[in-house]
């Protein structure tokens, strides 16, 4: 039992109907990871289709800029698709092709991993459905017409806030209906045993790759490493190879307007122990469990629960985690843009924001790794539209 | 012996099966929300389900989410909860089940949650979202607070999980007829009758079969091979399309009287 929980998070909090799927898909997971056919093919198409390994690319401009620790940013935008998230869908795809199902569903929040999810769909031929909140399908028309143009269907979510929270729920009522011939590809380190373990592990080439590379670069671990935290999977991949080691490890949660009010979606920093889809973590939620609307400029940051990892971590003060506004994100996110010619995800800006916040005050022999979880091309019209620019 | 079990062994002497009706608590608001359970009672339906409303309800189908964000955008909270029961009890004594997901408990705190529930006068509990694997510490509290633990077996529970669920329950074993989520249909799951005949193999617990039973012809058919049948969605799509007619609460009592009958073997 205890190996569902870290520490006193994680767990499987789902109705009857789907705990034997989680059964199968833990037990399906154990054998393809002890399988060497199976990681083969999951690194020929890390390698060959997805574009692995990214660089870490030293940021000179924006360390001078900064004035402090040396920052490097590990180019997770440069993935097929435009973020870390494949590395994860590809995992789960061929996991589901294990498991013969022929269908795949997920959720997603700013349409990236809706995107990763419809890919590899069209890559392995299944059948693909998106849940999306309507708010979101708004901010992010253009990632929902991507997956259209990879032939998923994407569902439009008219409940609760209509945002992340919303379709992930969705999703999971679609799965309790159709577990016999679906998987569900979940996008982040949340969710039921075994989900928050296996995303983790098919992010941790992120933190795999930093090793090697900064090895080589520089010859040594790095000093920080910095990555924004929604569900926490892009921060979970660079963190789990270092945990422990001596790396200081700083998740940057969405402060959206601020701690002080209730819009943001800082689960870690403003939220309390609870349960929410699935596992026990930190959420965001009244004195009586319901959960409580959230916001953040970035929608992929848009949710009031965080990974059960993530709340262990912070627990037991193996990681540090701080927060970034919608405001400071998108100074961040003007920042990378001029200054190293990389225009970042909003996501993503909040880990360049953490950078801003931390780098300076660090000495120049001190290495910041700064995770670029996604590239920005599908926050173009929504930055133009929040700072009042016509395109 | 616990009211529930009470009941259940009348309705064996009577040779009839529970009619368990379901209402989201505090819909369409609290002051006819009681009158409902009420009424009910009055039709008789033998064991109530009340319906904890919460804001993520990923086992309930668009009918409860609906009833469920209309009852707590009403300020329904579990303090508003527990004196409607506490209200229903002071007239009648039709045993009462509390269903919830998980979170609600936790964060109110599951000795809290326990206690009220015994003062107010629930009988049973029912947490859609805690297996027995996480439900350990649950059962214990509910034990001692005298709850039964009303647990739910699925179509896809493995003859493994099926022995667990038994063990776990107390009061009755919850058989969820067929995939998905909460809501009415057409027609019941062929496979529902060979599952409840294994489940019957396996345990003497009585056996109520909920989702998707929407008519008396539903429970007419489950009557037979069940101990009896949750009527949730239906109801609650009645209460929803007839909220504002003045004779909403008769034709919930009509609706029972009905279900009732067809409980008769």
């Amino acid at each position: 039992m205890k190996q569902w929980h870290f520490g006193e998070f994680g767990g499987r909090y789902v109705p009857e109907t789907l705990m034997p799927a989680l059964e199968e898909l833990a037990a399906e997971y154990a054998r393809a990871q002890a399988d060497p056919a199976f990681n083969a093919e999951l690194d020929y198409y890390l390698r060959e289709y997805v574009g692995r390994p990214t660089p870490l690319y030293q940021a000179k401009r924006l360390t001078e800029k900064l004035g402090g620790a040396r920052i490097y940013l590990k180019r997770e935008d440069l993935c097929h698709t435009g973020s870390h998230k494949l590395n994860n869908t590809m995992g789960q795809v061929l996991l589901a092709r294990r498991m013969g199902k022929p269908r795949v569903i997920a959720e997603t929040g700013a349409g990236q991993h809706g995107v990763a999810t419809a890919t590899v769909a069209a890559l392995f031929g299944l059948e693909c459905d998106v849940y999306m909140g309507a708010e979101d399908m708004r901010r992010q028309a253009l990632n929902v017409y991507r997956m259209r143009l990879l032939g998923a269907r994407v569902i439009s979510v008219e409940s609760g806030s209509r945002t992340l929270k919303d379709a992930t729920s969705e999703a999971m009522r679609d799965w309790a209906a159709t577990v016999e011939h679906t998987h569900y590809i979940i996008g982040s380190v949340v969710g039921p045993h075994p989900y928050p373990t296996m995303v983790r592990d098919f992010q941790a080439i992120i933190g795999r790759e930093v090793e090697r590379d900064m090895q080589q670069q520089e010859g040594r671990l790095p000093d920080y490493l910095v990555a924004c935290v929604g569900g926490g999977s892009n921060a979970m991949g660079l963190f789990h190879q270092f945990v422990g080691r001596g790396p200081k490890l700083v998740g940057v949660e969405a402060g959206g307007l601020g701690l002080s009010g209730d819009k943001h979606s800082a689960s870690i920093n403003a939220g309390s122990p609870g349960i929410l889809h699935g596992a026990r973590s930190f959420i965001i939620q009244d004195d009586q469990g319901q959960v409580l609307p959230t916001h953040s400029v970035s929608a992929g940051l848009d949710y009031p629960g965080v990974g059960p990892e993530h709340a262990w971590l912070k627990d037991t003060g193996k990681a540090e985690y701080i927060t970034a506004t919608d405001a400071e994100a998108l100074e961040a996110f003007h920042l990378l843009a001029e200054y190293e010619g990389i225009i970042p995800a909003l996501e993503s800006s909040h880990a360049v924001a953490g950078a801003v916040r931390l780098a300076p005050g660090l000495s120049s022999d001190m290495l910041m790794v700064v995770n670029i979880s996604g590239r920005g091309d599908k926050d173009v019209n929504e930055i133009a539209e929040v700072e009042g620019v016509e395109l | 012996m616990s009211r529930i079990e009470k009941r259940f062994k009348m309705l064996k002497e009577r040779n009839e099966a529970a009619l368990i009706p379901f209402v989201t608590a505090g819909y369409p608001d609290l002051h006819r929300c009681r009158d409902i359970v009420m009424a009910l009672a009055e039709a008789g339906a033998d064991i109530i389900e009340l319906g904890i409303p919460y804001s993520d309800p990923v086992a309930d189908g668009p009918v409860i989410q609906a009833a469920s964000q209309q009852a707590l955008a009403a300020s329904m909270d579990l303090e508003a909860f527990f004196n409607l029961v506490a209200e229903v009890r002071q007239s009648s004594d039709v045993p009462l089940v509390a269903m919830t997901y998980y979170n609600p408990v936790f964060v109110y705190g599951q000795e809290r949650f326990a206690d009220n529930c015994r003062q107010s006068g629930i009988d049973g509990v029912i947490v859609s979202d805690l297996p027995p694997e996480e439900g350990e510490e649950w059962l214990k509290i509910a034990a001692v607070a005298g709850l039964d633990t009303i647990m739910l077996a699925a179509p896809t529970s493995t003859e493994e999980r099926l022995r667990r669920v038994i063990d776990s329950a107390s009061g009755f074993v919850y058989c969820v007829s067929r995939l998905g989520v909460t809501g009415a249909d057409q027609d019941l799951s062929d496979s529902l009758r060979p599952r409840l005949e294994r489940m019957r193999a396996m345990t003497d617990k009585p056996l109520c079969v909920g989702f998707g039973i929407s008519t008396a012809e539903h429970v007419r058919q489950v009557a037979a091979p069940a101990d009896g049948a949750v009527v949730g969605s239906a109801l609650v799509r009645l209460v929803a399309g007839n909220d504002g007619a003045p004779d909403l609460i008769d034709r919930v009592r009509e609706f029972a009287v009905g279900l009732k009958k067809a409980t008769v073997r």
